[in-house]
């Protein structure tokens, strides 16, 4: 007989500011020692559902409740959010929020320290705990000194160190590049084999969490249980497309082909699937294809000439970094984190200066414009909304820029109620900014930039926190704006989002250009990958396994089939 | 925007090894003492006593470098202000008055106000040495302890230790906000009309102030779900038990305050009168 | 919410960024207003508001906190006379607008006239009453020199406060509309 842990029972809520309840009549059961996953686009109240079951909601976000929810065999509701956290432990995923300790030691100690764990006791289950995740060596590290993986390694020590049965994760992946959210992928599936604890996960990135396994998978849309299934089912059932929930790719490919995916092949991971009745289709198909290597041949717009650049003179970010990005081009800038690619912008927007080295925009030397100055022709948007939004009107927020270039007020109207047209925020003119959605505050910030009419548009992450659909619209309306005429540099690690639009890759490593090319190229080559802090995708693994074609040309040929599909 | 600030380096001096309840108790003792004394003998002794600890702790000059010259400015400054305006207090304070030469108008340069003035300058040159120590020596992470030790709520305490955390991160968004705003052609620096500069304060300020708001929500719901505050007192995990070193420490600063107050106010008067 | 019951994990939090905000503007945020040695202190702006978001003893230990660290930081030693006039300014602004509650977005011309009476009372009763007269007993300075000084400090921090913090406070209870008052526009 399993043992429930969590079970909510026609159990609803209902924000207080809202006038809906946010989920309707939850029966679901969640049993000692099981690993769930539970996905759902952006609003569907997977995140309210997990609140529910940390606590965070009633005592944080209060609202109504009816029905029933037990955690470990208690209402919730006759539980403090202190005696909560005893029985469940929340992994969140703003890396920065949750690290409330000085060094990595104390934020481990967090809990034990509230609790009033005596000295000694707790110096021996902080070790422990930092060795459960591998971080031992870091205890006396200050958080500005790491990178996003290991905060939240040291954040999943902090909550192991407590006795909590239940072990939430609230969105992992969202703040990880794709190897590091492989590697917490595996960490995530090696403590719940080691300890026996019993996993939950919400999580939109389906094809990364699938990468090891879980034991079931809940579809949460518009507030209510959409599906609770095997990863198996889940994947022959449509339901993804239904839910707005990315497929993984290599089926995603399959289906292209034409072959019928169930059950029965283990579609679960590109390891296990049973390919063999599918490799003629794929060949058939994959023989039919035609890839996509051309890159644009139109006039160079941006050019860097040998540039150098560091903060201070005894550690370079960036070592004679010369690149071209031609008028009209689509084109992303990655790397891992620290690998300069943040500093480029800056260096291109004027924030800093190249020690040396040269910046030209159509053919003449920046060195000499202001910020202001370079302003007018390259836009810069950042990846936090929240660091640009300063007016709390859309109207007036867009407007800023014209009017500290003292641009007349009637002009202004009209280039803001254009550009307002253009980024499908119109109807929205008067409304405060403060109610709009993330992706809609994000346009909001690229219409500010637009309207000061740039013919580059630099964008820091540009699909950051976004879920399958927000991310589609997002680069949809990119596509758009670059069929006008605007040439785009996205600075981004979303291997997504360089497969489907970017028109070639530019991969940063230790401050030097490592590879220049077309996507499909870039994301087969191991050693770019490695060093870029990406993965191959499953397509490569797919050419591996089924033996159809080169694992590269099987990617481009893919991608220029799925972006005619996605045009038609 | 690598503006130099005072941080902590951890040496194995002995006065790094004191327990931060020390160096803080050591701090505020001789801060209130330099404060309320002003017998001139007695901050010749403490100033001679600070630069000796000071030396022990061998911080290499150039940690601190940049401040001393601020501090100089500052100094330098407000000694200025003090002759401006009030040319004569010393006069007033000692009761005598022993001219040195006529400037102009009021303004006589006298022994009184240049004797005044030299202990205004000692009041400050004590703090100084000690106060710049605190800063080098003392683990931020053993700071909140420390507070929690000598009386101060542990709640207040942990509001210490998220301002010293977060100091950076906020740096960071100040600097992000700037960034962006300056592209967009809002400048606050002299080149802009003061009525101009006002308003693009604004817009660096309000991004500012609203992603902190949001970061207040989101750290106080991590520590909300790791049991913060559900309990009367806490554990430290930083904090440290007493040495020799601590209390031979805490003798030293005691001993120094009692016998400054016993001598400034043996006489009645804070002052030290040479004039008499 | 965080104002009523003293100490809430939201005010301690607020509390240690509101000091971490008070420090970063006090250092890098001072604007010159052409007047020599007299500079806007945005970070004014900053406390006033965090004593009318987050109460009367985030407004106090803002200040007391912030000005202590900022000082001791980039300066080297504080200067306990205006350390502590900074945290009476908080807590006065802090105690005079328990009542506006500006959480559920309300903030108007009643609000506003009653939070700018706060900050001229407060600024003037720390700067020309709190902060010269600890000069003068913990330093023994000449008492016209600290009296102006306060007196330029009060004038300047209650305009900075005034047209700075106003619109911080409106921009910031605007934030807190609601959806449901809103519709699209063709």
């Amino acid at each position: 007989m399993r043992k429930p842990v969590i079970q909510f029972q026609d159990f609803s809520f209902q924000y207080r500011a809202q006038s809906e309840p946010t989920l309707h009549h939850i029966n679901l059961t969640i049993y000692a020692g099981e690993k769930v996953l539970i996905v759902g686009p952006s609003g569907s109240g997977k995140s309210t559902l997990s609140h529910c079951m940390n606590g965070l909601i009633p005592f944080f976000y209060q609202g109504e409740m009816s029905g029933s929810l037990q955690i470990g065999g208690q209402e919730s509701r006759e539980l403090s959010i202190a005696e909560l956290s005893d029985r469940v432990g929340t992994v969140l995923q703003d890396p920065d929020g949750q690290f409330v300790g000085l060094t990595v030691a104390e934020d481990i100690a967090f809990k034990l320290e509230n609790d009033r764990v005596p000295q000694a006791e707790m110096i021996r289950r902080v070790t422990g705990a930092a060795e459960t995740v591998k971080f031992a060596t870091f205890l006396e590290a200050s958080p500005q000194s790491l990178s996003g993986g290991q905060k939240q390694k040291t954040t999943l020590a902090g909550v192991l160190v407590s006795e909590a049965d239940v072990l939430l994760f609230d969105e992992p992946l969202a703040s990880l590049d794709p190897y590091t959210g492989r590697m917490t992928v595996d960490l995530i599936d090696r403590i719940h084999r080691e300890t026996g604890r019993t996993v939950v996960i919400i999580e939109h990135r389906l094809e990364d969490m699938l990468h090891r396994h879980v034991d079931r998978i809940i579809v949460v849309n518009d507030g209510q249980i959409a599906a609770d299934m095997t990863p198996a089912e889940l994947l022959c059932s449509g339901m993804l497309r239904e839910t707005g929930i990315r497929e993984p790719l290599y089926l995603n490919a399959l289906r292209y082909a034409g072959c019928i995916i169930t059950p029965d092949m283990q579609p679960q991971h590109i390891d296990t699937i049973r390919l063999d009745d599918c490799i003629p289709v794929l060949n058939d198909w994959y023989h039919g294809q035609q890839g996509d290597t051309a890159v644009s041949a139109a006039e160079p717009i941006l050019e860097l000439q040998h540039v150098s650049f560091g903060y201070s003179k005894s550690n370079p970010v960036l070592h004679d970094v010369s690149l071209t990005v031609r008028r009209g081009e689509m084109v992303c800038i990655a790397g891992r984190n620290g690998a300069g690619k943040s500093t480029i912008s800056k260096l291109i927007c004027g924030f800093y200066r190249p020690t040396s080295g040269q910046i030209l925009l159509g053919g003449r030397d920046l060195a000499g414009d202001t910020i202001k100055e370079r302003a007018d022709q390259i836009g810069f948007v950042m990846q936090n909304p929240n660091h640009m939004l300063s007016k709390p009107l859309i109207y007036d927020e867009v407007a800023l820029g014209l009017r500290t270039r003292g641009v007349p007020e009637e002009e202004i109207q009209q280039r803001v109620h254009d550009v307002l047209q253009v980024c499908g925020l119109y109807p929205f003119r008067s409304w405060p900014v403060s109610a709009l959605s993330y992706g809609q505050k994000k346009r909001v910030t690229i219409a500010s930039i637009l309207v000061l009419r740039p013919e580059i548009l630099i964008l820091d992450e540009p699909t950051a926190g976004q879920d399958y659909r927000h991310y589609n619209e997002m680069m949809e309306f990119l596509m758009e704006l670059n069929a006008q005429g605007i040439t785009i540099i996205m600075i981004t690690h979303d291997m997504y989002l360089m497969m489907e639009y970017g028109q070639r890759t530019i991969v940063l490593s230790e401050g030097k250009k490592i590879a220049d090319d077309v996507p499909a190229r870039v994301l087969s080559d191991e050693a770019i990958v490695a060093a870029a802090h990406l993965k191959t995708t499953s397509l490569h693994e797919l050419a591996v396994r089924s033996g159809v074609g080169e694992p590269s040309e099987l990617v481009s040929r893919f991608i220029a089939y799925d972006r005619g599909m996605r045009q038609s | 925007m690598s503006t130099p600030m005072l941080s902590y380096t951890n040496l194995n001096t002995p006065v790094h090894r004191l327990t931060g309840v020390t160096k803080l108790v050591f701090f505020m003792v001789w801060a209130l003492t330099a404060m309320i004394i002003y017998d001139t003998r007695c901050l010749l002794v403490m100033l001679v006593l600070g630069l000796v600890i000071f030396g022990m702790a061998r911080v290499p000059f150039q940690q601190y470098s940049f401040v001393l010259y601020l501090i100089l400015v500052f100094f330098l400054l407000n000694q200025v202000a003090i002759f401006l305006f009030s040319p004569l207090y010393g006069v007033e304070l000692y009761g005598s008055q022993h001219d040195i030469v006529h400037i102009a108008g009021r303004y006589t340069l006298t022994w009184e106000q240049l004797f005044y003035q030299f202990n205004v300058a000692l009041k400050y040159a004590v703090v100084i040495p000690i106060a710049l120590l605190f800063l080098l020596v003392t683990d931020p992470s053993e700071f909140a302890s420390s507070l929690n030790r000598i009386g101060v709520s542990y709640k207040i305490a942990y509001s210490v230790a998220i301002a010293l955390r977060y100091i950076p991160d906020v740096q960071q968004d100040f600097q992000n906000i700037a960034f962006s705003a300056q592209a967009r052609g809002i400048d606050i620096s002299r080149k802009e009309k003061i009525g101009k500069r006002l308003k693009n304060v604004i817009s660096i300020l309000m991004p500012l102030i609203l992603t902190s708001v949001e970061r207040i929500e989101k750290i106080s719901t991590a520590m909300e779900l790791r049991g913060f505050g559900r309990k009367n007192k806490r554990t430290w995990y930083k904090s440290r038990p007493f040495q020799t070193g601590d209390y031979v420490a805490l003798t030293l600063v005691i001993l120094v305050a009692v016998v400054s107050f016993a001598v400034t106010f043996a006489d009645g008067s804070r002052f030290y009168n040479i004039f008499e | 919410m965080a104002k009523t019951n003293g100490l809430s994990v939201k005010t301690i939090v607020a509390i240690g960024i509101g000091s971490a905000l008070f420090i970063i503007l006090g250092r890098f945020g001072s604007i010159p207003t052409g007047i020599p040695n007299t500079n806007i202190e945005t970070t004014y702006a900053l406390l006033a508001l965090f004593a009318l978001l987050y109460g009367p003893v985030a407004g106090l230990l803002i200040g007391l906190i912030g000005h202590t660290l900022k000082d001791a930081i980039f300066y080297g030693q504080p200067w306990f006379s205006w350390v502590i006039a900074s945290a009476v300014v908080g807590l006065l602004i802090g105690l005079m607008t328990r009542r506006i509650a500006i959480h559920d977005g309300e903030f108007g011309k009643g609000g506003i006239l009653r939070f700018n009476i706060a900050q001229i009372l407060a600024n003037i009763i720390a700067w020309i009453v709190v902060a010269p007269v600890l000069d003068i007993l913990i330093y023994s300075e000449p008492a016209n020199k600290v009296f102006t000084q306060g007196i330029v400090a009060a004038i300047s921090n209650i305009i900075t406060v005034a047209i700075l913090g106003t619109l911080l406070a409106i921009a910031y209870s605007k934030t807190r509309t609601k959806r449901g008052s809103l519709s699209r526009e063709a």
